[in-house]
């Protein structure tokens, strides 16, 4: 293990913050896309709070790793992350969907410091993820390029342009990271369009693959840590199997759909639980 | 071989005349694009060259064998190609992403639309096969291309004549913000507006390569060389034509093409390599009529709202109207 468990502790406080950011948000709408969020936090939690290289106070510093929102409605989950990474004030948290505000529904880069690319047209991060691996070590900069998308996007051939083409090109800076929940549009993904078995197909494109339960904070910094320190000259996937609602267990409980339906009451509900459940602050002890 | 075949004429071939539409024994340049990008990037270390899985035949080839670690092979992958020319941009580089006009705008729509127009990147997008320029049919025909690009907000779209407004447009391309759908005419290219006094292709700018009382021809593209080859056909008969370039489709230079056809009684006929729908023609309409702008006579010289036939570019261009000979009957019919 690469990190301590002090560390690891204040991952879990991140992840939980990033939790109760994106209810808050969900609730400012009365919908969103509260279970992706619950279920990606922490993911969301170890890039934005231990592996990415970043300057909070200046969102575009060129020697900035690039994290690419590919899924653009996973927006809710990467808000809370930018206030939790301290570019995005949580005062803004209010604005979230509304008329004018930086925090629009779906992701997009001309709104928001911090968000790289429009996402939303599913299937695009990967392809642009590949061009700016190949801008940056054209101008030797030794920064990391992240992409994260849905499992849904697996659907997309675009996604598998980009696989052949960063493994052809040795794109040893690029970093795909896969929230595998299992749940598109019109239900489970394996009956919308079966992808599986998925380290296999990647491994054969010519990635480097890990596949990590995302919800487990430990396995999921160690899998950072692998993929930025893999010496071999190859793009590399991680594939995070994650639980929708994540934390909220009615949430998790509830039949599983793309787009969870939460009642007016239920997103206090929602954070009273995640409250009860808050991890336990580094001050008053660590857990074994 | 029977009688009855061999008393036919000989028919042409469609793979005579893919690589180029000169006619013979015109002038022409070889290459003029991948030339003047490689003169370009000489002082610009900004440009780099993506392709999918078509240099050679975007003549984007010189530019890889000029600067190999300048130049991405993307593989036969549309998505890709846009999409990362759109990721390099934002690197700071300035892409030119070449291919097929077919395959850059038809398959690779949203990713010109999402990754490059909406965030107004840097990318050149220079696509070969434009309209009615080869006989492979509507597989490589690209006879909507500009109608499609129209819709994009922000994108400047260019259909250069000849060889001169490529070589000169590249330039004006690259050092222009924000992005480029260009529509290239590769391999032997033919050279004519050297030809006309002072012309000079300038990006946003429509020219007036030559006046006349009868008619006014506003073109594009290799269409504006028909239309000259037209004007000098129609002299003979004492029908005089004038000629207004618009190599910039947009933003289009509304304003030379009003000056052009208002106070002035004669015919409009726009000429383009492309379908009557949503190209040159309907936006010259549109820009007429919200001038308030009224034409003696208008009439579209693009080809039909019709999936095109396979076949020889002679015969093709023939049959929809745009070989010299059928342009000019064409007008004449109009002119009654």
């Amino acid at each position: 293990m690469t990190v301590s468990n002090e560390a690891l502790a204040e991952l879990a406080q991140c992840a939980w913050r990033i939790r109760r950011y994106a209810v808050r948000m969900g609730e400012v709408q009365g919908q969103g896309y509260i279970g992706q969020a619950l279920g990606y936090a922490d993911v969301l939690a170890a890039a934005y709070g231990h592996a990415l290289r970043l300057r909070p106070e200046e969102p575009e510093w060129e020697g900035r790793d690039r994290f690419l929102l590919s899924h653009g409605h996973y927006a809710i989950a990467f808000y809370a992350a930018l206030i939790e990474a301290g570019i995005v004030p949580e005062s803004e948290l209010d604005t979230y969907g509304s008329d004018d505000s930086r925090l629009p529904m779906s992701g997009m880069a001309t709104y928001t410091p911090g968000m790289e690319i429009s996402g939303g047209s599913l299937g695009q991060g990967l392809v642009i993820g590949v061009g700016m691996a190949l801008g940056l070590r054209q101008k030797k900069n030794p920064a990391f390029v992240y992409n994260s998308m849905s499992d849904g996007e697996l659907d997309e051939g675009s996604t598998w342009e980009a696989a052949l083409a960063a493994a052809h090109h040795r794109l040893d800076n690029l970093v795909c990271l896969v929230d595998i929940n299992n749940q598109q549009a019109d239900g489970p993904s394996g009956k919308v369009l079966g992808f599986e078995p998925l380290a296999e197909k990647w491994a054969a494109f010519g990635w480097h693959v890990q596949r990590v339960n995302g919800n487990d904070l430990p396995a999921v910094v160690e899998a950072f840590d692998n993929a930025r320190a893999l010496a071999e000259p190859k793009p590399r996937v991680i594939l995070f199997d994650t639980l929708m609602g994540k934390g909220v267990p009615f949430l998790e409980q509830r039949e599983k759909n793309h787009f969870i339906r939460v009642d007016p009451p239920e997103w206090q509900q929602a954070l009273a639980i995640l409250d009860q459940n808050q991890p336990t602050p580094i001050t008053e002890g660590v857990p074994a | 071989m029977n009688t009855a075949v061999a008393e036919k004429k000989p028919r042409l071939t469609t793979s005579a005349m893919i690589a180029s539409i000169a006619s013979e024994g015109q002038r022409v340049k070889a290459a003029p694009f991948g030339k003047a990008l490689v003169e370009y990037a000489a002082s610009h270390p900004e440009v780099v060259g993506l392709t999918a899985d078509l240099a050679k035949y975007t003549d984007l080839h010189l530019f890889a064998q000029a600067y190999p670690e300048r130049f991405f092979q993307m593989g036969m992958a549309e998505q890709l190609l846009m999409g990362a020319a759109g990721g390099m941009a934002k690197e700071g580089l300035v892409p030119f992403a070449t291919t097929y006009a077919v395959f850059g705008t038809r398959r690779a729509y949203d990713f010109i639309h999402q990754v490059i127009a909406e965030e107004n990147l840097d990318v050149k997008i220079c696509c070969a096969l434009p309209g009615l320029t080869t006989g492979y049919g509507p597989s490589h025909q690209a006879t909507e291309d500009i109608a499609m690009m129209r819709g994009i907000p922000g994108l400047t779209i260019v259909d250069p004549c000849d060889a001169l407004d490529i070589e000169q447009a590249v330039p004006q391309i690259a050092a222009h913000k924000g992005p480029v759908y260009m529509r290239l005419l590769r391999g032997n290219v033919p050279l004519v507006l050297d030809e006309v006094p002072g012309y000079r292709f300038e990006l946003g700018k429509a020219k007036m390569l030559r006046e006349g009382a009868d008619v006014l021809v506003i073109s594009s593209g290799f269409l504006t060389m028909r239309a000259l080859e037209v004007a000098k056909d129609l002299a003979a008969d004492k029908v005089d034509v004038a000629v207004l370039h618009c190599p910039t489709i947009k933003p289009l230079d509304e304003a030379a093409i009003v000056e052009a056809v208002r106070y002035k009684h004669r015919l409009v006929v726009v000429a383009e390599n492309h379908s009557v729908v949503g190209g040159l023609g309907e936006a010259v309409a549109s820009a007429l009529l919200r001038h308030r702008v009224q034409p003696a006579g208008f009439q579209l010289a693009g080809l039909p709202d019709a999936f095109l036939d396979a076949g020889a570019l002679p015969t093709l261009h023939e049959r929809y109207g745009i070989s010299r000979e059928a342009l000019g009957r064409r007008i004449k019919g109009w002119l009654g």
